[in-house]
């Protein structure tokens, strides 16, 4: 029974993701989850500053409900199925990190630097996150999809959109992980 | 409660990802730095298997839950906004290392940081919407 602890291989994790998205679209809907935050927005009120939030909601409440279900699950996995979240990181990448200034590189998911009390309630944390936040969710958006939508439902429909999105996604990440991250650490 | 399935897929997807490390900070800064094959390994995974599934959907061979024929929904045209928007959400993404599902999924991991990434990424989303109609395309 050991194995429900071990981490999934990648031929594990892909092959589930792609089921998962199968059963999104036999269930009737289209997979995607960042359509998910217009709909919070809307939830939230945001319809009475914009028409483009003047939605109805219930019309797209199976996408909260899989949203509630993402951190159900990620409560679950966290307390139960992870009990060693040391990550096996290429050696070098460890290197460049503990080089830059992170501490106890991949001997947990998440990053003191970034995720920590510490980091959050400092200026710099707190900015970090909400600086990342604003262009995920901004972003998300203008290119009319995430990870999910673009570049696994998109790119396996063989979307041209997508593929441009993907693009800039990798785009994005290479000056985030290249330039950014060296420069704020 | 006609959504409880998506409830439980939620459930099924968010430990999917956790347990191949897809919402490892670690895991997104391996990939943007091409050290490793493992994320290219899980997502690559996923299109190639799901453009099977697809073409299924397509021929009519696969049908959903109420015999209807699967049709993805056709992405919004435009080179401005797919490159533009994919790059900033790319920085944003490299950055903090969680996409827009991981983030829910983060916050049964790391409660307070993923909240601050949530609620401004509805900020973003709220921005958008303000400003969609005067973005270039």
């Amino acid at each position: 029974m050991d194995f429900i602890f071990e981490p999934f291989a990648w031929f594990v994790g892909g092959p589930l993701i792609a089921l998962s998205l199968v059963l999104y679209f036999y269930f009737g809907k289209n997979f995607g989850t960042s359509t998910d935050f217009e709909t919070l927005c809307t939830l939230a009120g945001a319809g009475k500053f914009s028409d483009y939030f003047k939605k109805d909601w219930k019309e797209r409440d199976f996408g909260l409900m899989f949203a509630i279900g993402l951190v159900i699950g990620g409560i679950i996995a966290s307390n139960f199925l992870i009990p060693d979240q040391t990550v096996d990181l290429n050696p070098k990448t460890i290197q460049e990190l503990t080089e830059i200034g992170f501490k106890n590189v991949a001997n947990q998911y998440f990053p003191d630097e970034i995720f920590s009390n510490e980091a959050v309630f400092s200026l710099k944390g707190f900015l970090i996150l909400v600086f990342s936040g604003l262009l995920i969710g901004f972003g998300t958006r203008y290119a009319g999809g995430c990870t999910s939508g673009h570049a696994i439902t998109g790119l396996s429909s063989l979307q041209f959109p997508s593929l441009l999105a993907v693009i800039g996604f990798f785009i994005g990440g290479i000056i985030a992980a290249w330039f950014i991250i060296p420069t704020i650490f | 409660m006609k959504n409880i399935k998506f409830l439980l897929l939620g459930i099924f997807f968010a430990i999917v990802l956790s347990k191949s490390q897809a919402i490892s900070w670690f895991r997104f800064y391996e990939m943007f730095r091409f050290q490793s094959f493992h994320m290219f390994g899980i997502i690559g995974g996923a299109v190639v298997i799901s453009a099977i599934f697809m073409q299924l959907f397509k021929r009519g061979i696969i049908k959903d839950i109420h015999g209807n024929i699967i049709t993805p929904k056709k992405k919004e045209k435009g080179v401005v906004r797919t490159l533009v928007g994919g790059t900033f959400f790319g920085i944003g993404w490299g950055i903090s290392g969680a996409c827009a599902g991981p983030i829910f999924v983060i916050l049964g991991f790391k409660f307070l940081p993923a909240l601050i990434l949530l609620i401004s990424a509805l900020f973003g989303a709220f921005i958008y919407g303000l400003l969609s109609k005067k973005l270039p395309n």
